[in-house]
């Protein structure tokens, strides 16, 4: 797979579609998973890790799943190559800092990625637009059946799936749910919700990782237990707790228009005004700017913009993909310009009535 | 594995703080957290998404009936102590091996003992032999830094041999 080729596109789980597309940006599972007759990643040696990564890239190579994988050697590329398979969220930043032999197996929608030697020796996750967690579990089920029939899981009958850290023991799984809520991050009502999802037990967390300030109202919400509950009850607690999110979200985005909506229609305004104009912007800026175009749009408020063209840039606009974009590494002010200059170009060929 | 931000250990605490709306993640050792914990002791404010239990960590020294030190782990080496300042363990036989340590550890971060859910349809349970085959690959890398390649030998025909008798004991599919 040629990385420059995804640079001119975007993973299918962007579009903007499914159920509660407004405000559920994607949902994924991930499983963790390990091989019996192998030492766990950070304690294997080099020549270990190798032999794992060679072990596993020729099954999910032959793997035949509903999608093709194509395998690529994260170990083999660049920095700025791993920086860019992280930004579209194909590997994680632990995996991309990793040392020793690893890799990742994508389906060309970007919807599936198996990593290899993460902190576990497997880690398999599926991606969906919108909030479909029932397609997403069916997916990377029938793909765990599959490696299933090539490899022996460590599983233990009381711990279930062993993985590396116990935290993740039992299940293995890790089930995310990205959401939107500008209306409840504006009111301040979302540290209720925080609040309250601590209490049950689940983490949230900003778009853009862990350690750094959640960016542009972008949440995601997760399950922290693994074990003693099946997959399909860890499911339903983080799908019972997004249907109330989602009911205070609009709720609020309701209240917000009908009280003010002039001033609310203004701010969204200026923000798709800055976005068309600017000449140089920061990641920071862009983020909070795109959050409030995104709102508006799903108000009605503006229409100037398609939602995947909004959720797109995004990740279109983060370092690695700027620069790959431009063929050459930038310094952050140059960044700034060129990401400016992306976003003009983009918004004004989006624009269904100019091109109309 | 991610680093703890204070120093350069391996981080095993994640802890997400709530202050006037904004959320805020660290990620600590486990001497930190514990600095950290104690400076910033509002039991409301501060909750600890994933903690390799603070509590116990350090009661090994000063309780009265020290415990038994349990034997490192046979197949990777590991030790329980070792495990609990990198956070993570060395290979699936530890879970077997540190059985009772683990099972509190576990109850700590899962409020349960007891796996619920998929079970894999082939090998229910590591068998013997892939431990063995993790005590082996072990034993063949010592034996190739050691430069003897005699006993590298019959270690890598012993591996052979117990692949193939894994291959042939699984259920053709
Ligand atoms: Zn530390
Ligand atoms: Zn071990």
């Amino acid at each position: 797979m040629n990385l420059d080729v995804l640079t001119q596109r975007s993973g299918e789980w962007l579009r903007g579609t499914g159920p509660e597309a407004d405000i559920v940006i994607s949902s994924r599972i991930r499983l963790a998973r390990n091989l019996a007759e192998f030492p766990f990643v950070n304690r294997a040696s080099d020549t270990v890790r190798a032999q794992i990564e060679d072990f596993l890239r020729e099954r999910i190579e032959k793997l035949q799943g509903r999608r093709p994988l194509t395998y690529l050697r994260t170990s083999d590329l660049e920095p700025l190559d791993r920086q860019f398979l992280v930004e579209r969220q194909l590997i994680s930043r632990e995996h991309a800092e990793d040392h020793g032999q690893c890799g990742v197996g994508v389906s060309s929608e970007e919807n599936v990625s198996l990593m290899v030697n993460e902190e576990d020796h497997l880690r398999m996750q599926v991606l969906r637009s919108g909030m479909d967690l029932d397609a997403a579990w069916a997916e990377i089920n029938e793909i765990d059946d599959l490696m299933e029939q090539e490899v022996a899981y460590a599983f233990d009958s009381q711990f279930g799936y062993l993985t590396a850290c116990p935290t993740n023991v039992g299940t293995g799984i890790r089930v995310s749910v990205m959401l939107h809520l500008p209306a409840l991050v504006a009111t301040k009502e979302i540290q209720k919700v925080f609040q309250a999802l601590q209490k049950i037990g689940l983490a949230v967390r900003g778009l853009y990782g862990e350690g750094s300030q959640a960016m542009g109202d972008f949440y995601q919400i997760s399950n922290q237990v693994t074990l003693g509950k099946s997959e399909i009850d860890i499911m339903k607690s983080i799908k019972d707790v997004v249907a109330q999110i989602l009911g205070y979200e609009r709720r609020v985005r309701t209240a917000l228009v009908k009280e003010n909506r002039q001033a609310l229609h203004d701010q969204v305004s200026r923000a798709f005004g800055i976005l068309q104009n600017a000449q140089t912007i920061s990641s920071e800026e862009t983020m909070h700017l795109l959050s409030s175009v995104r709102m508006g749009v799903n108000l009605g408020l503006i229409d100037d913009v398609e939602i995947p063209t909004v959720n797109e840039l995004f990740i279109q606009t983060q370092p690695a993909h700027l620069q790959k974009l431009r063929h050459q590494k930038l310094e952050s002010a140059e960044r700034n310009i060129a990401r400016a200059a992306y976003i003009r170009q983009r918004l004004a060929e989006n624009n269904p009535h100019t091109s109309a | 594995m991610k680093k703890c931000e204070h120093c350069s250990k391996p981080a095993v605490l994640h802890i997400t703080e709530l202050q006037d709306g904004s959320v805020e993640a660290h990620h600590l050792c486990e001497s930190c957290a514990k600095e950290y914990l104690t400076q910033n002791s509002e039991p409301e404010s501060v909750e600890v998404e994933s903690s390799l239990s603070i509590d116990e960590s350090d009661d090994s020294e000063t309780s009265e009936a020290a415990p038994q030190e349990q034997p490192p782990c046979p197949n990777c080496g590991i030790t329980f102590k070792e495990f609990r300042s990198l956070g993570r363990l060395g290979c699936a036989h530890d879970y077997s091996h540190f059985r009772e340590e683990l099972t509190r550890l576990i109850e700590n971060i899962h409020s349960e003992v007891q796996h619920v859910g998929k079970v894999p349809k082939r090998q229910p349970d590591a068998s013997r032999q892939q431990f063995d085959l993790i005590r082996l690959k072990l034993q063949l890398k010592e034996a190739i830094d050691e430069e003897n390649y005699e006993k590298a030998a019959g270690l890598r025909d012993q591996i052979r041999q117990v692949e193939l008798e894994l291959r042939s004991s699984s259920p053709a599919t």
